[in-house]
């Protein structure tokens, strides 16, 4: 359906109307959610008044699940079904999962995406992590006294495709409405920088639980511009712990551990690396299942020692993006601290000494992200007044290709592309008479396939018989502006054309987000019904007033007779408003949304060119 | 333009939106690049670089990108990041130099074909920079 919010950037058709928006920061250690009211932005509480939520979810044999707290006290009695760090599995295989074999979990290896079997059933991470999402939503309802509209949900970065696709079909199945992915970093960098009123190149250092990201921005008169980004999706604060999970085996020579044990060590761990943040040594003790009792001190240096590697880690992409920004640590105006794994000191040192300047601290680490996404999500709901407007130009972490011949990758879409952005590239037959060409999708920075992440296949059929060579097939990569890669083949001569939305290596269809979605919904149909009527009403009300004012502005850019469809289908729309029956009312709004399509695009067209007359391309620059 | 103003538009708006905006950054791109805008500039006046086929480079400066393509190969040998940081220091300062000269080839002299050379030159350093980024990189791994 065609909405109009054309008139002025900002201007919503009812100006009076909050829309309620939120961002949600899904983290590998803990989640929160935060919105934008009176023009502050701030993180919204449980009934306990706790702003975090540990990303933690325990399934019970009744196939309900624990969110939080409630799963995080229960974790060493029951570690198969309590699932920690889900977002280190999302669009993951099992292969590509480090440190499996410390992981407390039955994995089950499934095409794509791993999934994890509990008492509760085989769980796909999506699921797992729409379950953190639905307490978040939840959460939300009750304190802003209403259905959120739409949701901003970050991401690393660094995340690839199918990690996207993951998090956003996770949103998905959580009943949000997610109107944009949005990377961490930037998202930190909006709310440091519209709260600093700071300008300049700055970077920001985010590591989190399980995920490491670096980017580089540029502020300029409310234009946030990422020039640069790396980072590395597996490393975070979690393998902080897995080291001194390793540290207590070797030192307590312990004989390989169940799972119970395990879990009892690794949250030991944890408490032991939070407490050196503060303090010069920790102590850990405790009694195994098998009797054996722990009895150990871990110094600060001890710890830095057995990290060490891990912070250097950090400072490898770090040197990348500066690389690929074109810049030197000199540029950097300063640097924003990001993540609860950024307290430890051993990395507030690390990071001052390579940009040779003290790291930022002044916002609270864990909070930061889920602010920014509330200010991106208020903006991207139409919420704010022309005055105080600011942009995004947000980029792609890793370079697109496809793969050629002998197995090597021809990139397509460069890493730090601005998104949205869309390449083309002209293929062509290797034998006579060739009449399909496959296609392999892939996302990486190495020359060979086999090095990279595989995120699509497809077949282009019906290429008309031809010499070798002489077909012209432009094969097209569009990424939108959640980063999300669509592709599309047309043989040119002919026009032929095959496309497909990045998905089916990894990630989930349409028909299983559905299946899920049916299976959550199952015990509560009529509560469904009626939400479907309450959101078919909102909708089909909202395209009608955008509608009566858009042709109210620009009516006369439709002929007599496309204005009389237009009424028509409007009319039709109104009448079925007031019945109970949601179909009728969808199928009514998606009527006028098709009537208006060609309207819209007009519309955008004639907004452009009055945008750009006479206007010199100095003054255009973002 | 941009869509994240267009958000909770629908379906059309949204696609036009981004198409737009698509448009616009690689305008941008190509504003920001020098050898591209050079590229664009000189395509505007009908002249092809021709940079696949057209290999022909004068001796002094196939003497100084065998020079520099000789450092390189020594400072990933050596593994020697300040090699490479000099390296890419001298290297700036090439392209500084051949940017200038493209500038004022374009705009005061309008001597396109001399253009379109400089604009080779700097594509070869451009190609020389990004292996220069592959060495840092193994140099890291």
């Amino acid at each position: 359906m065609a909405l109009f919010q054309i008139s002025e950037p900002g201007m919503s058709p009812a100006p009076h109307e909050r829309r309620l928006a939120v961002g949600i920061d899904l983290g590998t250690t803990n989640s929160l959610v935060a919105t934008v009211r009176s023009g502050v932005p701030g993180t919204l509480p449980d009934q306990q008044g706790r702003m975090l939520l540990p990303s933690i979810v325990r399934y019970l044999p009744d196939g309900r699940a624990e969110v939080g707290y409630a799963a995080q006290a229960r974790q060493s009695e029951d570690p198969k079904n309590t699932i920690v760090s889900v977002k280190r599995y999302m669009g993951r295989g099992v292969k590509d999962v480090a440190h499996v074999e410390n992981a407390p979990y039955d994995f089950v290896d499934a095409p794509g995406m791993l999934q994890l079997r509990t008492c509760a059933g085989v769980k796909s991470p999506v699921e797992v992590s729409a379950e953190i999402l639905r307490v978040l939503r939840l959460r939300a309802e009750a304190a802003l006294g209403g259905e959120p509209e739409g949701a901003v949900i970050t991401v690393p970065a660094y995340f690839d495709d199918a990690q996207r696709q993951a998090t956003k079909d996770a949103g998905r199945l959580a009943g949000l409405n997610v109107l944009r992915l949005l990377n961490e970093p930037t998202a930190a960098a909006i709310a440091y920088g519209l709260e600093n009123a700071s300008e300049g190149v700055y970077a920001v250092y985010d590591l989190g639980g399980g995920t490491f990201d670096i980017s580089i921005l540029k502020l300029s008169k409310g234009v946030f511009e990422v020039i640069a980004t790396a980072g590395d999706a597996a490393l975070g604060g979690d393998d902080f712990d897995q080291r001194v999970f390793c540290w207590i085996v070797e030192e307590a020579k312990l004989a390989p551990l169940g799972p119970r044990d395990m879990r009892k060590l690794l949250v030991k761990s944890r408490e032991a690396k939070e407490y050196l943040t503060t303090h010069g040594e920790a102590q850990l003790n405790g009694k195994l299942s098998t009797g054996e009792w722990i009895d150990l001190c871990l110094t600060t240096e001890k710890f830095c020692q057995i990290t060490q590697n891990l912070v250097q880690k950090t400072l490898g992409p770090t040197r990348k993006a500066l690389r690929d920004a074109g810049l030197t640590v000199d540029d950097i105006k300063g640097v924003v601290m990001v993540g609860g794994a950024t307290r430890m000191p051993q990395i507030q040192r690390a990071v001052g000494e390579f940009f040779r300047r003290a790291p930022l601290n002044n916002l609270d680490p864990d909070k930061v992200v889920a602010l920014g996404a509330a200010m991106q999500a208020d903006v991207l709901a139409g919420n704010k007044p022309g005055g105080e407007d600011w942009l995004l130009l947000d980029v792609i972490p890793l370079s697109l290709g496809v793969e050629t011949m002998g197995g090597l990758v021809e990139r397509i879409v460069p890493r730090n592309s601005t998104i949205p952005v869309a390449r083309a590239q002209e293929f062509t037959t290797f034998k006579d008479g060739q009449s399909a060409m496959s296609f392999h999708v892939v996302q990486g920075e190495r020359e060979l396939v086999s090095d990279c992440r595989s995120l699509a296949r497809f077949d282009l059929k019906g290429i008309p018989p031809m010499a070798a060579g002489a077909a012209r097939i432009l094969v097209t990569y569009q990424v939108d502006a959640d980063g999300l890669l669509s592709v599309s083949a047309r043989e040119k001569t002919s026009g032929v054309e095959a496309s497909v939305t990045v998905k089916p290596s990894y990630g989930l269809n349409d028909g299983d987000i559905e299946r899920m979605l049916r299976d959550s919904y199952e015990h509560a149909r009529e509560d469904m019904q009626a939400r479907a009527l309450a959101e078919h009403r909102v909708e089909g009300e909202r395209l009608l007033e955008a509608t009566r004012v858009a042709l109210q502005a620009d009516g006369a850019l439709l002929e007599p007779a496309e204005r009389a469809v237009i009424e028509k289908d409007m009319e039709a729309l109104r009448a079925a408003l007031p019945g109970v029956d949601h179909r009728a009312i969808k199928q009514a709004t998606e009527a006028l949304g098709r009537a208006t399509d060609e309207f819209a695009a007009r519309r955008m067209d004639a907004n452009v060119r009055r945008a750009l007359a006479g206007r010199k391309i100095a003054n255009l620059e973002p | 333009m941009h869509p994240d103003r267009f958000a909770s538009g629908g379906d059309a708006e949204r696609r036009a939106s981004m198409q737009w905006t698509t448009r616009l950054n690689e305008a941008y791109r190509t504003l920001r690049s020098p050898v591209l805008r050079a590229k664009y500039l000189l395509e505007l006046e009908g002249v092809d670089l021709a940079f696949e086929t057209n290999t022909a480079m004068p001796a002094d400066f196939l003497m100084r990108h065998m020079e520099l393509r000789e450092a390189l190969e020594a400072a990933g040998e050596s593994k020697s990041a300040s090699e490479l940081d000099e390296l890419r220091e001298s290297l700036r300062a090439d392209r500084a130099g051949l940017e200038r000269a493209l500038a004022d080839a374009i705009d005061a002299r309008k001597d396109y074909e001399a253009a379109a050379d400089l604009t080779r030159k700097l594509m070869f350093l451009d190609k020389l920079d990004i292996e220069i980024d592959v060495a840092y990189e193994s140099l890291e791994a």
